[in-house]
């Protein structure tokens, strides 16, 4: 093992790949991610098109994260009168980054009553000054979208997340942001004794997790955590599932010779000549996009492929060994010559070609993907550079949405190459350097 | 005399090859006792590897005629189906060991399977119990138990050869047929397999069909000699008779080739060679090397009885040819 250091080297990011996609397999299961990679709710506390944090930390940085401030760690205050309650919650917290938050959205929940409340929203900033919200009817789970409020962009004269946190929110130029401690305060009437008023402030980050977040808020890391197992499962299927076919049928024409060998040449050139891209698109276009239908054509149209003349050319010479009829002559039976006498012969040979085959699939369907042929429901790394693309992510400044998932899909090519090329050189002594 | 183990009538084999038909053998009879070795003898590409071929049926593609009936314990087994040939004979009643048995293994098996592998492709054998089988079948041919876990390729010629017999002996069929089993060894491993092959005669009562065309080891073993010549069986003896004097021509000039320990001849060659098989000629197939060929050589010659249980494919011992 010493001697080959590149098939440590592989086998590590190869353990590493399947490590992964264990761990997502085992945390995240399969039903949770394709409901929750459907955009919705579900990231509502999420920001869009957020970078990765460690960009922040690589580049000396101090974007602001999400932050979200409760209603439940307030004060609030209440007085009573007939019918209902008057409340008034104070909400604050610091703000001391380098940059404006990315959106601001307050988040506002009646509870206990049907009848909607008054609420009136006040801003203080660290300086002193206050900037009136305006007042809000709120019935059950509501929002206020103070990012959009287009009357308050044009009193501040900037968009509102911008504006309520620059120093001098009216002079030109590149806004400077005001350090300090910012106060929020809801002023609110219920109209039921027992209704309770809940707020969540979310001024939402410059930056999120590993990966950063896309265009509908979501998570990339979970794309790419999931991208793994599928893109692993993807390769190593349609790798298994072409050789293993291909090598049986090769071995059985060669054995049987005559018309099937005729037979299985006749298709495998007609099959060579088929091109596989154009035909899965095809297959995407008309039929579905479903991962495990295109793995079913890719095995399909792999079966009597190339490699059944190279298999074919290495089996001849073995179909005459003397072992091979003396296993006649013992009574071996046809299916037990191809399968135990001839294809052990050439697996020593297949076994590297076949572990750099697995990449070639992963990227076929990280191609597919790339062209809107990905599956419609699973997230996969071909699907967020397609997601990328669409979003002009590297026109925009978004690159790490495309990073990440080249990275891993290069990670796995060189995973992949690097320990089969490795055992190309064990398995194939001519190879071997002295 | 009690029914034989093998009655071979007529047995013929013709090859298609591109530049016409091949009669390898060409109605080829004999008889074969139980316990009982016969050794086919006679030069490369008399046709003996063929016989052996047609009795356990391992033909090749291009045959074009295989007819003749073989009786094995009195029952016809050219009529079988391929099917129960291959369940029912192969290996059960007839094993054979290869010519080039050395390549006979296959590499990528361990000697211990390679040798139970006739038990388990012959069903009702457990692994375990086809391993158990295959140590004292190794034991039996001289191979120590530890060479189970080896490789083909990690044991010496006569090693394999001797897996090779194992491999033969172990489903303990009735017939084996030895296709020069020691053609490529050296003396001492040549004699020393071919005791083990006496020692199994004697303890097993299995007979052998050996093929050579080594006159000296084969003398060692066998209790008939058939002679073949181009395709054909052209005297059949018991080994005595014929290592003291051979009956037919062919057999004479054959004897006198081998080369002597303290004998001043030098060995005699035959001049010519033996007739193509793609146009035998017409009458005697030796008559063209035979040093008393005579005038009925030109007719087909009759297969004649002779003293002792002989027989000769020859004018010279028949009435009706002599002058």
């Amino acid at each position: 093992m010493r001697r080959y250091p590149s098939a440590v080297a592989g086998l590590a990011v190869i353990l590493f790949l399947v490590g992964m996609a264990l761990y997502t397999v085992v945390t995240i299961p399969y039903g949770q991610v394709l409901q929750d990679w459907r955009a919705g709710e579900h990231w509502r506390m999420h920001p869009a098109n957020a970078r990765p944090v460690w960009t922040d930390r690589l580049f000396g940085g101090n974007a602001p994260p999400t932050l979200t401030i409760s209603s439940d760690a307030a004060d609030a205050e209440a007085a009573r009168f007939e019918g209902g309650r008057q409340v008034r919650i104070p909400m604050a917290f610091d703000f001391a980054y380098d940059d404006f938050p990315s959106e601001l959205t307050l988040f506002l929940g009646v509870r206990g009553t049907e009848r909607p409340a008054f609420v009136e929203i006040t801003w203080h900033r660290p300086d002193g000054s206050d900037v009136r919200l305006g007042a809000h009817r709120i019935a059950g789970e509501d929002r206020v979208s103070i990012s959009q409020d287009r009357a308050l962009e044009g009193r501040l004269g900037r968009v509102p997340h911008i504006g309520l946190f620059a120093v001098d929110p009216g002079a030109p130029g590149r806004p400077e942001v005001l350090r300090g401690t910012y106060r929020l305060t809801l002023d609110a009437v219920l109209f039921d004794e027992a209704a309770e008023l809940h707020a969540d402030l979310v001024a939402f980050g410059r930056v999120h997790g590993i990966a950063g977040t896309d265009h509908l808020r979501r998570d990339l890391m979970l794309a790419l955590l999931w991208g793994t197992p599928v893109a692993l499962a993807f390769g190593i299927l349609a790798a298994v599932g072409t050789t293993v076919t291909t090598l049986v049928i090769a071995a059985a024409g060669v054995w049987f010779g005559g018309l099937i060998d005729a037979a299985i040449q006749r298709l495998t050139e007609v099959t060579m000549i088929l091109p596989i891209l154009p035909v899965l698109v095809m297959v995407g276009t008309l039929y579905s996009t479903s991962i495990w239908l295109m793995l079913g054509v890719v095995i399909a149209l792999g079966i009597f492929s190339a490699s059944i003349k190279m298999y074919r050319a290495m089996l001849l010479p073995i179909r005459n060994a003397p072992y091979i009829e003396a296993a006649r002559a013992y009574g071996a039976s046809n299916a037990r010559i191809v399968m135990r006498y001839m294809i052990p012969r050439i697996l020593p040979v297949l076994i590297p070609a076949f572990v750099t085959l697995i990449p070639t699939y992963v990227f076929l369907e990280a191609s597919l993907a790339v062209l809107g042929l990905g599956d419609p429901v699973l997230p996969t790394w071909g699907k967020i550079l397609n997601d990328a693309q669409m979003q002009g992510a590297l026109y925009n400044g978004f690159y790490y949405w495309v990073v990440a998932p080249a990275a891993l899909l290069m990670l796995t090519g060189l995973g992949f190459a690097l320990f089969g090329f490795a055992l190309d050189r064990i398995f194939n002594p001519r190879l071997r350097t002295a | 005399m009690a029914e034989p183990l093998l009655v071979v009538e007529d047995l013929s084999l013709h090859y298609r090859t591109e530049a016409g038909i091949l009669r390898a053998l060409d109605s080829v009879s004999f008889e074969l006792g139980r316990g009982e070795a016969v050794v086919l003898l006679g030069e490369s590409g008399c046709g003996k590897s063929s016989l052996a071929k047609a009795l356990l049926r391992l033909l090749p593609r291009n045959v074009a005629h295989h007819s003749g009936r073989v009786l094995l314990d009195g029952t016809d087994i050219m009529a079988l189906s391929d099917e129960r040939f291959r369940r029912d004979i192969r290996w059960n009643r007839i094993s054979i060991v290869m010519q080039a048995a050395m390549n006979a293994l296959n590499p990528v098996v361990k000697v211990g399977e390679q040798v139970a592998e006739p038990l388990l492709v012959h069903a009702g054998w457990k692994r375990a119990a086809a391993a158990e089988k295959a140590a004292q079948a190794l034991a039996r041919v001289g191979v120590a138990a530890d060479f189970m876990d080896r490789y083909p390729f990690e044991l010496s010629g006569g090693m394999r050869q001797r897996v090779v017999l194992a491999m033969a002996l172990i489903t303990e069929p009735a017939l084996v047929i030895l296709d020069e089993p020691t053609s490529a060894l050296d003396l001492l491993t040549q004699a020393g397999i071919m005791n083990v092959l006496k020692r199994i005669k004697w303890e097993t009562g299995t007979s052998f069909i050996l093929i050579t065309h080594d006159v000296g080891t084969s003398s060692e073993l066998v209790d008939h000699v058939a002679l073949m010549y181009a395709g054909q069986i052209v005297e059949t003896s018991p080994a005595r008779d014929f290592f003291r004097e051979p009956a037919h021509p062919y057999g004479r000039a054959l004897m006198a080739s081998v080369p002597r320990l303290h004998d001043r001849a030098d060995p005699v060659h035959i001049e010519g060679n033996p007739p193509n098989l793609l146009d035998p000629p017409e009458g005697c197939r030796f008559a063209a090397r035979c040093a008393q060929r005579f005038a009925p050589c030109d007719r087909e010659p009759p297969f004649a009885r002779l003293a002792g249980g002989r027989r000769a494919l020859c004018w010279l011992f028949d009435e009706g040819g002599r002058e």
